[in-house]
C-alpha cells in the first residue's frame, strides 16, 4: 500500500537524483579539461614549460629591479628629511594602484618606434615586459618597505642618531636590519608582477613563443574556448603563488628564532 | 673644580608646553646624578646635552669639545650578533675592522659577556642586552657616559651588575650624568645631585648633603615619598 509518506519521500529521493546527476554532468564537462590540464603539468609540457619559465623570468626580473630601487627608496623616505618628503610618500602610497593597463600604454608610447627609445627596437619583446613590470611593481616595494623601516626607526633612531650614524647610514642600516620583514614588500611585488595581464599584454603584444607569459595565454585561451591549457596556466599560477609565500613566512619564522 | 659643561638660560618648548624652563646649571662633578618626578623633564636634559634635542632657548657651554656616548632606558639591539652590535659604534666613527673586533671584543670582557660575543644580541636577556648596550657606549671611550633610567626595567641582580659596570666606566676615567628613580643607586653613583621639577633646576647639592639635609621643599617632598 503507498501512502503519502511513501510519495513524499519518493518525491525527495528523486528530486535529489535529478540534481545529482546535473552535478555529474557539469563535473564531467569541467571535469574534461582538467584532466587534460593535469596531463600538461605531468607531462611537463615543452609548450606549457616555455610559458611558465618566461613568466618567471620576466617578473622575478621586474620584482629584483624593484627592490634595487624601490628599497632605497622606501627607507630614505622613512628616515630622511628633505622637501617633498610627505609629497613623495603620498604619491608612492598612490602609485601602488597604479593600473597595469595605464603602465602598459605608457611604456607602449615610450618603446614604440616614434616613442623616445624607440630607436632600441624593445617594444614586443621580454624587456619591454620586464621594464613595464619594474614600473608597475617599484611603488609597492618603496611604499611598504618605508611603512616597514619607518617602524623601525621611531625604535633606533635615538640609538643610531646617538651612534653618529648620518641619516643615509640609519637608512641602509635598518634596511639591513630589516631584510626578513622586507621580503613581504618584496614578495607583495613579485605577486602583483606575475599575476598581472594588462601591461604585459600591451608591450609584449602576447607573441606565441616569444613573449606569451602565463596571464597573457589564460586571457587569450579561454576567449579561444581552449580551457585546458587555460586552466593548467591557473593551476600552476596557484600553486607558484601559494609556495613562495610558504617559502617566505618560513624564512621569517626562521629568522624570527634566530635573531629575535 | 672647573666646570666641563654649563647651561645657560637652557629651554625647551614642544606644543606650547615648557619641557626644560630657563635651566642654567654648571657640570663640575665627575659623577651627577638627576633626580626628580615622573615628567619633571630629566630624560629631556640629558637628551638636549647628548644632542638628540635642539633647545628651543639658551646654549650649552662647554669648555672644550666632549666625545660622549648614551645608554638608554631599554637597549636597542640590532638583529645581528652582540659583538656586531658593539662594534657598530666603532664602525660609524672609521674605525679599521680588526680594531673595531679588537676594542668590540675586550668592551664585552669587560661587561662579562666576552662568551656570549657570537650570540644573537635580541635573544639576550634584558639585563644581558643592557650590558652590550654598556660595551657599546664603553667601546667608544667616551669622555662623557649619559645614562637614561639604565636599570628602570632590569631585575635587582642585573641592576648591580650594571651599576659595578657603571662604577667601573667611571673608574676608567669618564664622566658620568645619569638618571634613576632609585635612590639608592643614585646616592652610590653620584658625587653630586641635580634635582628638577616641572622643567626647572630646583638644586644641585654634594649627594650626602642632598640625602641629609637637602636645600629645598620640594626636594624634602620628594625624597619623604620614598618607600623605605
Amino acid at each position: 500500500m503507498i501512502t503519502a509518506v511513501h510519495l513524499r519521500v519518493f518525491f525527495v529521493l528523486s528530486s535529489v537524483l535529478s540534481v545529482s546527476s546535473e552535478v555529474l554532468r557539469l563535473m564531467h564537462e569541467f571535469n574534461e579539461p582538467l584532466v587534460t590540464a593535469w596531463q600538461l603539468v605531468a607531462g611537463a609540457d615543452a609548450r606549457l614549460a616555455g610559458i611558465v619559465l618566461l613568466s618567471l623570468r620576466v617578473s622575478l626580473s621586474a620584482t629584483l629591479i624593484a627592490c634595487v630601487a624601490g628599497m632605497p627608496i622606501g627607507a630614505l623616505l622613512a628616515v630622511g628629511r628633505f622637501p617633498g618628503r610627505r609629497a613623495l610618500i603620498v604619491l608612492f602610497n598612490g602609485l601602488m594602484g597604479l593600473p597595469p593597463v595605464v603602465v602598459g600604454l605608457l611604456v607602449y608610447l615610450l618603446l614604440s618606434r616614434a616613442g623616445p627609445l624607440g630607436q632600441f627596437g624593445l617594444l614586443f619583446s621580454p624587456t619591454a615586459m620586464v621594464i613595464a613590470q619594474a614600473i608597475l611593481v617599484t611603488p609597492i616595494v618603496a611604499a611598504l618597505t618605508r611603512q616597514v623601516i619607518a617602524d623601525a626607526w621611531s625604535e633606533y633612531r635615538e640609538q643610531l642618531r646617538s651612534l653618529g650614524a648620518s641619516r643615509p647610514r640609519a637608512a641602509a642600516t635598518l634596511l639591513w636590519d630589516g631584510r626578513f620583514s622586507l621580503t613581504t614588500a618584496a614578495l607583495a611585488g613579485f605577486g602583483r608582477a606575475i599575476a598581472e595581464v594588462g601591461a604585459v599584454m600591451i608591450v609584449g603584444g602576447n607573441i606565441d613563443g616569444v613573449t606569451r607569459v602565463m596571464t597573457t595565454t589564460i586571457a587569450l585561451e579561454t576567449s579561444k574556448g581552449d580551457l585546458p591549457l587555460a586552466l593548467a596556466l591557473g593551476c600552476i599560477l596557484i600553486a607558484l603563488v601559494l609556495s613562495i609565500n610558504a617559502l617566505a613566512y618560513a624564512l621569517r619564522a626562521w629568522a624570527q628564532r634566530r635573531w629575535g | 673644580m672647573n666646570a666641563w659643561l654649563k647651561l645657560q638660560h637652557l629651554g625647551l618648548t614642544e606644543g606650547g608646553t615648557r619641557i626644560i624652563d630657563d635651566a642654567s646649571l654648571s657640570f663640575a662633578a665627575r659623577r651627577t646624578v638627576v633626580l626628580g618626578p615622573n615628567g619633571a623633564g630629566k630624560s629631556t636634559l640629558l637628551r638636549l646635552i647628548h644632542g638628540l634635542l635642539r633647545p628651543s632657548a639658551g646654549e650649552l657651554r662647554w669648555q672644550r669639545a666632549m666625545t660622549q656616548a648614551m645608554v638608554f632606558q631599554r637597549p636597542v639591539m640590532l638583529r645581528t650578533t652582540a659583538l656586531a652590535n658593539v662594534i657598530y659604534g666603532l664602525g660609524l666613527k672609521g674605525h679599521a675592522a680588526k680594531e673595531c673586533e679588537q676594542r668590540g671584543r675586550q668592551a664585552l670582557a669587560r661587561v662579562g659577556l666576552e662568551s656570549l660575543a657570537r650570540r644573537p644580541a635580541r635573544l639576550l636577556s634584558g639585563g644581558e642586552q643592557q650590558r652590550v648596550a654598556l660595551a657599546r657606549a664603553w667601546a667608544l671611550e667616551p669622555e662623557l657616559l649619559i645614562l637614561d633610567e639604565p636599570t628602570a626595567s632590569l631585575d635587582p641582580a642585573s641592576s648591580r651588575e650594571v651599576e659595578r659596570i657603571i662604577g667601573d666606566i667611571a673608574a676608567s676615567g669618564a664622566r658620568i650624568l645619569m638618571t634613576t628613580h632609585n635612590l639608592g643607586q643614585a646616592r652610590r653613583i653620584a658625587e653630586q645631585i641635580v634635582f628638577i621639577d616641572r622643567g626647572c633646576i630646583v638644586e644641585q647639592t654634594p649627594v650626602e648633603q642632598f640625602f641629609t639635609m637637602p636645600r629645598t621643599e620640594a626636594a624634602q617632598r620628594f625624597l619623604k615619598d620614598e618607600i623605605p
